[in-house]
């Protein structure tokens, strides 16, 4: 059984709701993003999207960007954010793992190659922003046999979509909180609720809702309508406030504390 | 006739729409949209009538003799795009893009723009449509093209600057979709070249096809036969596939796409994307791009801001892969060349997009006989470039990029 579902089954046992955050891989570094993994564990986070540096971030804004440029600097490759995975594994990190990543770095590593190596190193879920389900269908098939959920995206704008799209759904639909990239911000979609409720009656599998989500109110606001809430650009900012504490070896350790303090105040 | 692209944006395996879910029923309503309009003589008339009566159409089909005879060879006919409104072939599209736009009863448009000039045609139909206009634009290609911005804002048009990743059009493009997402209720975003997700390509081939559609009955009439061979420059490649569009069922016609090899392709300051990318998904399609070994796209250089682009539109892919047409590139210096030949030998100068295809022409024409015909795409006028050019034959260092 893949650990994704595992941890919603347990979740709803508990009549919980998962806090899903989400952070850039190799920013500022990758020995310090398997450490942060294992700081967003402690903190109360029941699942992590690992997002992939690209240079062309077309659903992100600002935050999520310039995290994405500082890992380049790096040469952060999709690879590297895959290896993550596996040492905060052998670390002792449970969560179960999403990789985020656009489609060109899969593309170009290959889709076999590509499979092999997320399932051989424990990765369970999948979000590629730029792959809707006119495109995905070899995808679709190659995560099935690699039992990595394709995990997808549904957005307000999405209306008769959300039916076809839940229904090819693997591990949870995520929903898109509001018109717009990544970022945070004040005010959702209108229609928030009812798009909520649509996509509801539309699947079984658990729903999440992301995109713009920074403060515990906010958590809070969704908890009662949706099975998990992902938390993007307000951790990476969280990090990135933190990268001069990150870089200095006597104040690392209040870097990442501020990282999880974040986090656990999220989860409430 | 070739039926490309399929229902679902595909030119063979290129094309397509890889775009977050929040951009999908946008596409599939432009689609929707665009393929009524498309079939609607009312609609088509009103494009008509502001290509003939605003933008000056049909362009001349110019025979260019004393360039010809300069070279020795074949007879060079150059399509006068320059000739347009707004100086470039770019009218084209947003006449018929804003022209769509209003009868979707959006108010506002948007675009992308990198030298300027899609970012001008379409400020200048906003104006002449009352729409509401922001143009995106990279910090740095502002820097460079402050006539080009100030125009635009003198046309009514807001143009807002890119300060994300490379600062160039690359990134103006990526800006333009991220805003989009966010006000796709009563925004249409006028996209300027054959590239992004279906229906992008397919649209802006159809409005630039005029190009095209006008030279081969203009040549056939001058010279009571088709030509050998058609040339024209590729960026993102709309004035290219403008023009070779009509000619793809004629077999016996090259079709000659001219791309920009910077300084060389031999170095890393190019942007050959035909030459030297491979296959990849880039800003909506799957097509050639520029990127790295892991699949980062990479920045590109030309001297011409309006190649200066690390993509190239699905169509064009697909006439490389399937051998209909043939890439190869120019550099800077050739192109710079070329400039200063054709405003010597025929009083044109040319942009320095266009100037590619002529030196293309240039390498080319020698080599064929008298009676070989090429028609060249002069996309645009070198008004725009004519304080750059001042700058490189000057000796001052002047960098385009």
């Amino acid at each position: 059984m893949n650990l994704i579902d595992n941890v919603f089954a347990k979740l709803k046992s508990e009549g919980r709701t998962a806090l899903i955050p989400f952070l850039t891989i190799g920013d500022p570094d990758l020995a310090t993003s398997v450490t942060m993994l294992k700081t967003l564990e402690d903190a109360g986070a029941d699942m992590i999207e690992l997002g992939v540096p690209y240079s062309d971030p077309l659903a992100d804004g600002p935050v999520i960007q310039r995290a994405s440029e500082r890992a380049l600097r790096n040469r952060i490759t999709l690879v590297d954010c895959i290896h993550v995975a596996e040492q905060a594994r052998e670390a002792g990190v449970k969560l179960p793992f999403i990789l985020f990543t656009y489609f060109n770095p899969v593309l170009q590593y290959g889709l076999d190659r590509f499979f092999e190596l997320v399932r051989s190193k424990g990765i369970s879920g999948l979000i590629i922003p730029d792959l809707p389900i006119e495109e995905d269908e070899e995808v679709r098939a190659l995560a099935e046999a690699a039992d990595v959920h394709l995990i997808p995206l549904v957005a307000p704008t999405s209306k008769d979509r959300v039916v076809r799209i839940s229904r090819k759904a693997r591990g949870f639909v995520y929903c898109v909180s509001s018109l717009g990239v990544t970022g945070v911000r004040a005010d959702f979609h209108s229609g928030i609720d009812d798009f909520l409720a649509t996509v509801r009656e539309a699947t079984d599998l658990p729903i999440a809702v992301g995109f713009g989500i920074s403060s515990r109110e906010q958590v809070e606001r969704f908890e009662k309508q949706v099975d998990g809430v992902v938390v993007g650009s307000a951790i990476v900012r969280t990090i990135e406030n933190a990268l001069p504490l990150l870089a200095d070896a006597a104040r690392r350790e209040e870097g990442l504390r501020k990282i999880g303090d974040f986090v656990s105040q999220l989860r409430g | 006739m070739i039926h490309v692209p399929d229902e679902n944006g595909r030119f063979g395996k290129f094309g397509g729409r890889f775009v977050p879910e929040t951009l999908m029923n946008a596409l599939l309503e432009l689609e929707e949209a665009y393929l009524h309009y498309s079939k609607d003589a009312q609609f088509q008339e009103e494009v008509r009538y502001l290509l003939h009566k605003y933008s000056g159409r049909p362009t001349s089909l110019y025979y260019a003799e004393r360039l010809s005879e300069h070279l020795g060879g074949a007879k060079i006919y150059l399509k006068r795009e320059d000739l347009n409104h707004t100086g470039a072939h770019k009218i084209n599209n947003t006449i018929g893009q804003g022209l769509l736009a209003k009868r979707m009863g959006k108010s506002k448009i948007i675009a992308e723009t990198g030298a300027g000039q899609h970012g001008v045609a379409s400020a200048t139909v906003a104006a002449l449509l009352g729409l509401e206009c922001k143009v995106f634009m990279g910090e740095e290609d502002m820097k460079r093209q402050q006539l080009n911005v100030f125009r635009m804002q003198l046309l009514g048009s807001e143009v807002v600057p890119v300060l994300s990743g490379t600062r160039t059009l690359k990134d103006a493009c990526n800006e333009t979709l991220r805003y989009w997402v966010s006000h796709v209720d009563d925004t249409y975003y006028i996209l300027g070249s054959v590239t992004g997700p279906h229906p992008y390509p397919m649209m802006v081939r159809d409005f630039q096809r005029i190009i095209g559609d006008e030279a081969r009955e203009q040549i056939v009439m001058d010279e009571g036969r088709l030509p050998d061979y058609v040339v024209a420059a590729v960026g993102g490649g709309s004035n290219a596939m403008g023009i070779f569009y009509p000619f793809i069922g004629d077999e016996s016609v090259k079709l000659l796409g001219v791309e920009a090899a910077g300084r060389g392709v031999e170095t890393e300051e190019h942007a050959a994307t035909m030459t030297k990318g491979r296959h990849g998904v880039f800003q909506g399609s799957l097509s050639y791009v520029l990127q790295d070994e892991h699949g980062q796209v990479q920045p590109a250089h030309s001297i011409s801001a309006g190649l200066d682009y690390p993509g190239i539109g699905p169509e064009h892919a697909y006439l490389k892969d399937s051998g209909r047409a043939e890439y190869v590139p120019i550099t800077d210096a050739e192109a710079l060349e070329a400039l200063q030949l054709l405003s010597r030998t025929e009083g044109i100068i040319p942009a320095l997009e266009s100037s590619h295809a002529i030196a293309q022409t240039m390498k080319l024409a020698p080599t064929l006989d008298k009676d070989k015909v090429i028609v060249v795409s002069l996309s645009g006028r070198g008004d725009k470039d004519v304080e750059a050019i001042m700058g490189y034959l000057g000796g001052t260092p002047n960098e385009s990029h």
